[in-house]
């Protein structure tokens, strides 16, 4: 049984080629091989939320799927969030909102968010709620985030 | 009188403002660092093999295949740590006949409980070690198991500690007054309840997380650690590892969430260390999900029969309960597990005038993993029983809850008191916190609305609590009974050459904002920006000494700290600055990083003027000058035990009685934290503890079979409040500072957590009482509800 493959993978816009073991998860492949430690587990089943992150434009759970899934794939993390636009607009709210407590949840959250956001996702409070019911925060209860990510969709990017 | 002599007044750019965390810079950028962020060279990892039944001998561990597993370094059981971890025991001498066993890091020839652990293996990577762990073989013989609470006091019960006689670790009885004579009178009403709290756990993001690291050169050991009380950890592993205290260097960085779970001796995290030590190699150890559920405190646990007598015109005369706490094979090292059923027995009804009072607790061991504090230890229980209680009462002689609360609060005017158990109140206000809420909440609004909604058939009920916080407290909690927890904390404050300061504080940021915190204080005191604040918590070797963060006192004392050494800086900046420019230093000020002068504001000189001649150019100062632009002061609260707070939060909800789902409508809390520093945080850190104390009314429950096994480990069967089922929490403040302290900040890191089940209970009872039924079982679960409503009047 060949227990090791080679993937080529774009991560915030640069790629890596790798050889990796074909049961490694992509979160442990990024936090460990590629040194990226912005994305977080938290249960390594696909409940939290916690490694959501952004693979060819859509929303993953990156516990759930194999770093060898992801070849020939485009990944953004947190760290890859560009610092302007709506992702940046995102990070401001959450700041100014206290949209995060010990930040472990944070970055699925804006990955979440920004999926919502990026859908045309509505200032609507109760659909945000919805929205990021996959991820799970255990410090703020909820209400920062929400209007962190209600102000961005409000107010959209300012000029 | 011990308190300071003035109240802090001034008017801050930062203190009292919502100001941002310059953590959050960090945290968004995804450059924070949590433990398993760090790597060390040559690290290894460890994975553990627990038990997997509730009680067992072990009769042998074949570790045979898994040594020969590639990558496997190093295995070791039970016995291999003989000699090198001094056992430990988890007492308190205050918390007199408190008992334990000594534990070691690994179960030795006897596993009590599904989850503790038996083999550690040491390899090369973490799925290694689990593959490895996999491999062992272990051979158990059953033992009977006590699992059940009720019945672990029985004398046909297994008894889990050969040395001991039963399973019943502590025991204290509260009398005060005369129960038995208000019960004789034939004037009163009296109201009887059992309530049962489940066994919930903290449920942190990040799990728990350690990485030791051992040089033997020098003797060292550094512990990377996810956790809240380094100085109290430092002790522990110099002890339990025989390595001199000052070589053991505890720092912790980024913690993903702690609220007590992680305030703790945990036996995998000490076995890392001390095979760190004989390996003489980092090694990491992270609990993954599985393994937090088995081992991560749970917290509760909880049977309570009790009765409330109140007169018919509505006053509290007796309270009375019994209450039974099951809290695992051992009391947790070093706080013990006795803790909270202390608080229960005096926080209970502390918020009212109750002149009668009896109480009993039981503490008992049982076959399960351990319990301990968890944030708002024993309030939720104290909160929800007495106010459930309160509620049925009120119903039993037909007068409105809150007229009957109003009738029984301790009056605002009458500080400072004792409660009928004997805790010292001060500066608390309960009658305006309660005022403040039913005019948030719009009570009588909300009450018709309710009963114009049953006519449609939606039943919708409202449920209050009046509560206290335990908060900054002194060294009556912990270190009185022989505990390495301290109650002081420190601040150090240096001017740097550049005109900044750093603040290096005991105190630890866990999200809550403590660094922040610290930098408002002492930006604002000192007179410089806070971008020019640089702070440093979290390590044992730059910090002064101090207990870290819990019990709701990092802003309260170490806040206090950071601002008597910013004060104190002020004036050594301020003599230098007299003597360079020529002036009385009562003449001078600082602001906005410049020596002002006090009168005019006109700007002097700036500091970094100051520091740099200070710390380059002495020659310019006169030679029988020795400047110092480094403050340290600590404190602790000397006046009170504890400095209690106060709240009254209320809940509104709808139950289905089809499903038995509840919903929750709308939630309010008033909180009276004493000075609010930073009123952002303290919102969101009411908030998120309403929240958990949601998640433990209606989710939450560590669910045992009843041969000990725990039936949900996966966050897929153990559910936790997410964000579509939480209201909006409304929340408003009392502003009644401490006098135990000049800033006078109390805590407000657990009153949510405290107070929130108690609302939503009485809530949903408000709801079943018409109904005739009630329930007092937490979590409130939709099952449970369906039960409760098959009797009822529909």
């Amino acid at each position: 049984m060949v227990d090791t493959k080679t993937i080529t993978v774009t991560v915030n816009n640069e790629e890596y080629t790798s050889t990796v073991n074909v049961r490694k998860n992509l979160i442990d492949y990024l936090r460990e091989d590629l040194g990226l430690t912005g994305s977080h587990v938290g249960c390594e089943h696909g409940v939290c939320g916690a490694c959501t992150l952004d693979m060819n434009g859509q929303t993953v759970r990156s516990c759930l799927i194999l770093a060898v899934q992801a070849d020939g794939m485009e990944i953004t993390t947190i760290e890859g969030l560009p610092s302007e636009g709506i992702a940046e607009e995102l990070k401001k709210s959450f700041a100014k909102n206290n949209a995060l407590q010990c930040g472990y949840c944070t970055p699925g959250m804006l990955s979440s968010a920004l999926e919502y956001l990026n859908n045309g996702g509505r200032a609507n409070k109760e659909e945000i709620r919805r929205h990021i019911s996959g991820n799970y925060c255990r410090c703020t209860g909820y209400q920062a985030i929400v209007e962190a990510i209600y102000d961005v969709a409000e107010n959209g990017v300012s000029k | 009188m011990t308190g300071p002599k003035f109240s802090f007044d001034k008017p801050g750019k930062y203190i009292g403002q919502p100001t941002e965390r310059p953590d959050t810079r960090r945290l968004l950028k995804g450059r924070g660092k949590f433990v398993d962020d760090i790597q060390l060279p040559r690290m290894l990892h460890a994975a553990f093999l627990r038990s997997p039944v509730a009680h067992a001998k072990i009769k042998s561990i074949d570790t045979s295949i898994a040594e020969n597993i590639k990558g496997v370094v190093k295995i070791l059981k039970g016995t291999d740590f003989i000699g090198i971890v001094e056992p430990y025991v988890g007492v308190l001498s205050h918390l007199a006949g408190l008992r334990s066993a000594p534990q070691m890091p690994l179960a030795v020839d006897t596993v009590r409980w599904q989850g503790e652990p038996v083999v550690m293996v040491i390899a090369n990577s973490r799925a290694i070690a689990e593959d490895a762990a996999s491999e062992i073989i272990l051979d158990l013989e059953d033992l009977p198991a006590a699992t059940n609470t009720e019945k672990a006091l029985d004398k046909d019960e297994p008894v889990i500690h050969s040395e001991f006689d039963s399973n019943l670790a502590w025991e204290r009885t509260v009398d005060v007054g005369n129960v038995d004579e208000v019960y004789a009178r034939d004037d009163v009403v009296t109201v009887e309840k059992q309530f049962l709290f489940g066994r919930h756990t903290g449920v942190t993001l990040e799990a728990r997380a350690t990485i030791a690291n051992y040089d033997p050169s020098e003797n060292q050991l550094d512990i990377y650690y996810s956790g809240q009380a380094p100085h109290m950890m430092q002790f522990i592993y110099a002890k339990h590892l025989d390595i001199p205290e000052e070589n053991v260097r505890v720092t912790a960085h980024d913690v993903g969430g702690a609220f007590g779970i992680k305030v703790h001796t945990y036996g995998d995290e000490i076995a890392t260390a001390a095979a760190a030590k004989l390996m003489e190699r980092p090694i990491k150890f992270l609990a993954d999900r599985y393994e937090s559920f088995m081992s991560d405190i749970h917290a509760r646990d909880h049977v309570i029969n009790s009765k409330m007598t109140v007169s018919k015109d509505g006053k509290i005369l007796a309270l009375e309960y019994d209450d039974l706490t099951g809290i695992g094979p051992f009391s947790m090292y070093p706080r013990t597990s006795a803790i909270e059923a202390n608080q229960v027995l005096n926080l209970t009804g502390g918020p009212y005038t109750i002149p009668n009072y009896r109480a009993n607790a039981k503490v008992v061991f049982q076959n399960k993993n351990m319990m301990c504090q968890y944030r708002a230890v024993g309030h939720p229980i104290a909160m929800a029983l007495c106010d459930g209680l309160l509620e049925e009462a009120a119903a039993a002689i037909n007068l409105d809850s809150v007229e009957l609360r109003k009738r029984n609060l301790i009056p605002d005017d009458t500080y400072p008191t004792t409660s009928t158990t004997g805790m010292k109140l001060d500066d608390l206000s309960h009658q305006k916190a309660l005022s403040k809420l039913i005019e948030m909440m719009d009570y009588e609004k909300l009450k018709k609305e309710n009963a114009d909604l049953k006519k449609q058939g939606m039943y919708r009920g409202i449920g209050f609590c009046s509560m206290i916080e335990v908060t900054n407290p002194s060294p009556m909690f912990y270190g009185i009974g022989g505990a390495p927890i301290a109650s002081q904390d420190g601040a150090t404050i240096r001017l740097d050459a550049g005109g900044g300061i750093h603040v290096a504080s005991s105190v630890t940021e866990q999200g809550q904002g403590t660094n922040a915190v610290l930098a408002q204080v002492a930006a604002d005191v000192f007179g410089v920006d806070m971008d020019r604040v640089q702070v440093t918590t979290g390590d044992t070797k730059t910090t002064p000494y101090g207990g870290g963060t819990w019990a709701s006192r990092g802003a309260g004392i170490g806040g206090e700290a950071v601002y008597l050494a910013a004060e104190a800086l002020k004036d050594q900046v301020l003599d230098v600055a007299g003597v360079m420019l020529q002036s009385k230093p009562e003449d001078l000020n600082i602001d906005n990083g410049h020596v002002i002068d006090n009168l005019s504001k006109e700007k002097r000189m700036s500091l970094a003027d100051l520091a740099r001649t200070v710390y380059y150019r002495g020659n310019e100062l006169p030679s029988d000058m020795s400047p110092e632009l480094i403050a340290t002061r600590h404190f602790r609260v000397t006046d009170t035990p504890f400095v209690f707070t106060n709240g009254a939060m209320a809940a509104h909800v709808e139950l289905d009685i089809e499903t038995g789902i509840v919903k929750i409508l709308n939630f309010w809390a008033v909180e009276d934290c004493g000075r609010v520093i930073n009123p952002m945080l303290v919102d969101e850190q009411i908030r998120g503890g309403v929240v958990q104390g949601i998640g433990h009314a209606l989710y939450e429950e560590c669910l045992y079979s009843d041969d000990g096994q725990l039936l949900n480990t996966t966050l897929a069967d153990y559910l936790v409040p997410m964000a579509t089922e939480m209201p909006e929490i409304h929340v408003g403040h009392i502003e009644t500072p401490t006098k135990t302290s000049v800033l006078g900040a109390k805590g407000a890191g657990e009153a949510g957590t405290g107070g929130a089940p108690a609302c939503i209970i009485n809530a949903v009872n408000d709801i079943l009482r018409p109904l005739g039924v009630t329930n007092y079982q937490i979590p409130m679960t939709p099952n449970r509800l369906l039960d409760t409503l098959r009797s009822a009047k529909i």
